[in-house]
């Protein structure tokens, strides 16, 4: 067997190697993802915004199913209460920078993956530029306006954006595909303006829930980068008391502010 | 009338959607399905119901 590049490089592979066949060999079996899925896999870029309690397991999963580049947003700090949870990160991380800290977990998890990160706090104009280099961006953000900069910067770009949200026992999750027109986006769902607060720190939240919701955000985003289908124009709701998941359809809301932009 | 709004029989009065939300109140954002399809908030008022019809209101989460 060949050694793995010991330096992933910027540029974009154009072949797997034999190291790689064999890391992905259970994935490359699959006919709907093959050699020519994996290998679209570790081209491709993905921008995972949060690496909390979703973003924790959406980003080791993208990374341990291939994905060639992560870059990770986050500029909070890890903390005793979050490792219930956001289990990318461990004990000796307090206080470390949650995107430092994920990226090195994902350097011991695979090392194919080139991961970049970004600890500061993100302006529109810096927003917008990040997003043109990525294939697909993950919501794993914890707070409704980063939710709604993100859709609009996503679909400004006409990027995929796999959206996910988790509070006590409830998920909801979508994928908002703005390659195609007629996606709906995050507004036709949800008018900016007067919101509860809906979040973990007020809410509570039960640790697996976070990652059902993250998995399936990493799996939405294989699907999309593939050209498999997704839940585009469906909503997910999951609840993990009942174990009830259940789908709502979603169109494009003809009078959304964003949609018209297009 | 009957309706199911959010799994639970709910007694109204309202002949469309703008009417319903006006007698449940609903404070803060939400999103409406009918039937499982999400109704944009200006087609309310043109959207009626009828009995046994399935109400979901969904509130936005921040939590990530
Ligand atoms: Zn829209």
């Amino acid at each position: 067997m060949t050694q793995p590049n010991k330096t992933p490089t910027e540029k974009t592979p154009t072949e797997l190697d034999d190291a790689q066949l064999n890391r992905f060999s259970r994935q490359i079996l699959l006919s709907d993802i093959d050699y020519a899925g994996q290998l679209k896999l570790a081209q491709s870029h993905a921008l995972v915004i949060g690496l909390g309690g979703l973003g924790s397991p959406a980003a080791l999963y993208l990374a341990a199913a291939g994905l060639g580049q992560l870059t990770l947003v986050d500029f909070d700090q890890v903390d005793d209460s979050n490792l219930q949870r956001q289990i990318i990160h461990n004990e000796q991380r307090i206080g470390q920078n949650k995107a430092e800290s994920a990226a090195h977990t994902l350097a011991q998890l695979n090392h194919f993956c080139q991961t970049h990160v970004i600890s500061h706090q993100l302006e529109n104009e810096a927003l917008d530029a990040l997003i043109q280099q990525v294939d697909i961006v993950l919501d794993c953000s914890d707070n409704f306006e980063t939710r709604y900069a993100l859709n609009q910067a996503c679909l400004k770009a006409r990027k995929p954006l796999v959206s996910g949200a988790a509070i006590r026992w409830e998920g909801q999750l979508t994928t908002y595909d703005f390659r195609h027109d007629d996606s709906p986006c995050y507004e036709c769902l949800y008018k900016p303006g007067t919101s509860n607060d809906q979040s973990c720190s007020r809410n509570g939240v039960v640790s697996p829930l976070v990652g059902m919701v993250g998995s399936m955000q990493a799996m939405e985003a294989i699907k999309a980068l593939i050209g498999l289908p997704t839940l585009v124009g469906k909503l997910l709701l999951i609840d993990g008391l009942t174990m009830q998941f259940r789908q709502f359809n979603l169109k494009q809301d003809p009078h959304c502010i964003q949609c018209q932009k297009k | 009338m009957i309706l199911l709004i959010n799994d639970k029989p709910n007694e109204t009065n309202a002949a469309n959607l703008a009417g319903l939300v006006a007698e449940l109140n609903i404070e803060g954002a939400f999103a409406l399905a009918l039937n499982e399809n999400f109704i944009p908030k200006n087609q309310y008022a043109e959207t009626p119901i009828t009995e046994n019809d399935r109400i979901e209101i969904v509130a936005p989460m921040q939590g990530g």
